[in-house]
């Protein structure tokens, strides 16, 4: 098993944001959480990744994540969120090769001959070879994005972290940024967890599911099992797939 | 388009080092006494000869004497020295403040932690606070523990209103923090009037009469926290870039954070306790020096340590030179270019969003 997560909590002084949850990802997976607003989604993937406090066991190929160094950790996984508010003019070429800075941290730095190649491939992969040397303040929300999913390609992890990345992006970079992640899973010993709150980009993309409502887990499975009527209904409070067939049928009118 | 190079290559290094010791010379001859370039440069040079010359080899070569190199060799050098040291220190801390926090008005005299130095200093010389491992440098050491507790206080409240320490919540928090202290300092330099330099000294700072003893220290200090400094560039990007892709990166993030916290706490705790609260000088170089260099902390740490000392000196002659014979405080002079610089960033970060 790639990651195991087992009973994690978080606890925002009284108030439990994450309540005793666990699942696993295994390599070729796209996990995806799914779960409307205040769910916890995002505080189990910053707690995946030591952003906050929390209790609980969390155990990588095998390892518990707690005894691994910060840079260790980052070699295993990597997060990719959404992005804004640049405040300094890197360019684009920077930000990503900042992607490497696991592979050759230490007190005295030592030397990461993949360095070069890592870079040019991500900017390669994204597109954004032409762009290298563009001001990151220059970019528009699609191509910063895109910056800083080079940046993960760079890096290298075996496990990526989605966090809603896409929330404020086109169409378009929507498109582009799930195309280029599931190409990316496709090499063997990859995995990807992803939380979102669109329920179509989750049944689409992953090959597993987790329901979430409250902080605690409702649903966790095959897509078929998990966004079946009646989850969805406890949880949104509404027939989803009325809806989602109304805003459907907006399309298959027109053409 | 422009690029710049990954690091800081050797001719930049001797291009800086140049400027940097050119502006030395002329802030040295420039002054109540002129005295000319030539005789200013022979001076220092022969100075530092003989005592290298009497270092190395054991000799007992004299020094220059004479009516003006006494004024050069025990005023005015001492004093400029002490002025690029500060300046260096400051424009350095300024730099790992903006990286550390990712806002260009990021610095000691903004944030209140050039205030909370002042603040320590003054209750060391006033109660006569003295360490028994260091005995005199009971102010120095104050300064710099509450250099760190503001720095601390300052963190721990914008972090409590506002987790992305936005623009405004860090000048709100160091406006109310800096008068906050003030006024405990006056409070404490009321009752200590007799001991205690006059309050414009601590608000406005001023280098006049210091000697080599500060420069050493100066020295020390900026050589120290300086390395510490140098050798975090790299996590000084991942910071500037936002904090969060610098832990997913692999940072760590805490512990760089503690280390350059407490590196900034003792360069302006020293600096303070040796020049008084000198505002804006860590905001104004890294900010003109981005726009020279860029924002990689590789070129802008070492572009920002000689364009402090330079932006520094050339305040201190102004400083000394405006109202001849009079002198000002060097902190009035960095104060009024500073306020400005800082509206320009102010206005441009928001233009920018």
């Amino acid at each position: 098993m790639m990651l195991e997560v087992k009973n994690l909590s978080v606890r925002n002084g009284e108030k439990t944001i994450l309540d005793r949850i666990s699942f696993s990802v295994d390599e070729g997976q796209w996990l995806m959480i799914v779960g409307p607003n205040g769910a916890g989604k995002s505080t189990a993937i910053n707690a995946i990744t030591r952003g906050v406090d929390h209790t609980g066991e969390i155990w990588f190929e095998g390892e518990d994540t707690e005894r691994k160094k910060p840079a260790e950790l980052a070699r295993c996984m990597g997060v990719l969120m959404q992005n804004h508010a640049a405040s300094y003019s890197f360019s684009v070429e920077e930000v990503v090769a900042l992607g490497r800075y696991s592979h050759s941290s230490g007190f005295l730095t030592q030397h990461d001959d993949k360095r070069k190649d890592a870079v040019d491939s991500a900017l390669a992969l994204t597109g954004l070879t032409e762009k290298r040397r563009q001001s990151i303040l220059t970019l528009s929300g699609g191509e910063l994005q895109r910056t800083f999913l080079a940046q993960v390609f760079a890096q290298d992890p075996k496990l990526l972290l989605l966090d809603e990345p896409t929330n404020h992006l086109d169409l378009i970079y929507q498109k582009q940024v799930f195309e280029l992640i599931s190409d990316w899973l496709k090499k063997p010993g990859r995995a990807v967890i992803s939380v979102t709150h669109d329920l179509s980009l989750a049944k689409a993309y992953g090959t597993k599911i987790l329901l979430m409502n409250h902080g605690t887990i409702v649903a966790y499975g095959e897509a078929k099992e998990v966004l079946a009527p009646e989850y969805l209904e406890q949880v949104y409070q509404m027939d989803v797939y009325e809806w989602m067939k109304k805003m459907l049928s907006q399309w298959t009118e027109t053409r | 388009m422009k690029s710049h190079k990954e690091r800081f290559s050797a001719v930049e290094y001797l291009l800086f080092t140049a400027v940097t010791a050119a502006i030395l010379c002329l802030c040295v001859c420039i002054g109540s006494v002129h005295i000319p370039l030539r005789d200013t440069v022979m001076i220092i040079w022969n100075a530092v000869y003989s005592q290298i010359h009497n270092w190395i080899f054991g000799t007992q070569l004299p020094l220059p004497s004479g009516a003006t190199a006494s004024i050069i060799l025990s005023v005015r050098l001492p004093r400029v020295i002490c002025v690029a040291m500060t300046g260096a220190s400051l424009s350095l801390s300024g730099t790992v403040m903006q990286g550390l926090l990712k806002n260009p008005l990021a610095d000691g005299s903004t944030l209140g932690v050039s205030s909370g130095a002042a603040l320590g200093a003054v209750i060391a010389i006033a109660f006569g606070v003295t360490f028994p491992a260091l005995p005199f440098a009971g102010t120095m050491v104050m300064a710099i523990l509450f250099a760190f507790l503001s720095l601390l206080i300052i963190l721990g409240l914008a972090y409590k209103l506002d987790y992305s320490l936005s623009t405004n919540t860090i000048i709100l928090i160091g406006v109310i923090f800096s008068m906050f202290v003030s006024s405990l300092m006056s409070i404490v330099i009321t009752f200590a009037a007799d001991r205690v330099q006059h309050i414009t000294f601590w608000t406005m700072g001023s280098l006049q009469g210091r000697g080599y003893t500060d420069a050493v220290i100066l020295f020390g200090a900026l050589l120290v926290f300086g390395t510490v400094i140098f050798l975090h560039a790299q996590e000084l990007n991942a910071f500037a870039v936002g904090e969060d892709n610098a832990r997913h990166i692999g940072v760590n993030v805490r512990r760089v954070k503690l280390v350059l916290l407490i590196a900034v706490s003792a360069l302006i705790g020293i600096c303070v306790s040796i020049g008084g609260t000198i505002g804006f000088v860590g905001l104004v170089t890294p900010h003109m020096l981005r726009m020279l260099v860029g924002p990689n902390h590789r070129r802008l740490l070492p572009a920002s340590l000689f364009g402090g000392a330079v932006f520094l000196m050339l305040a201190d002659l102004i400083a000394r030179i405006l109202l001849n014979p009079r002198e000002l405080n060097i902190g009035i002079v960095t104060s009024l270019v500073g306020a400005v610089v800082f509206v320009l960033i102010f206005y441009r970060t928001r233009r920018d969003r």
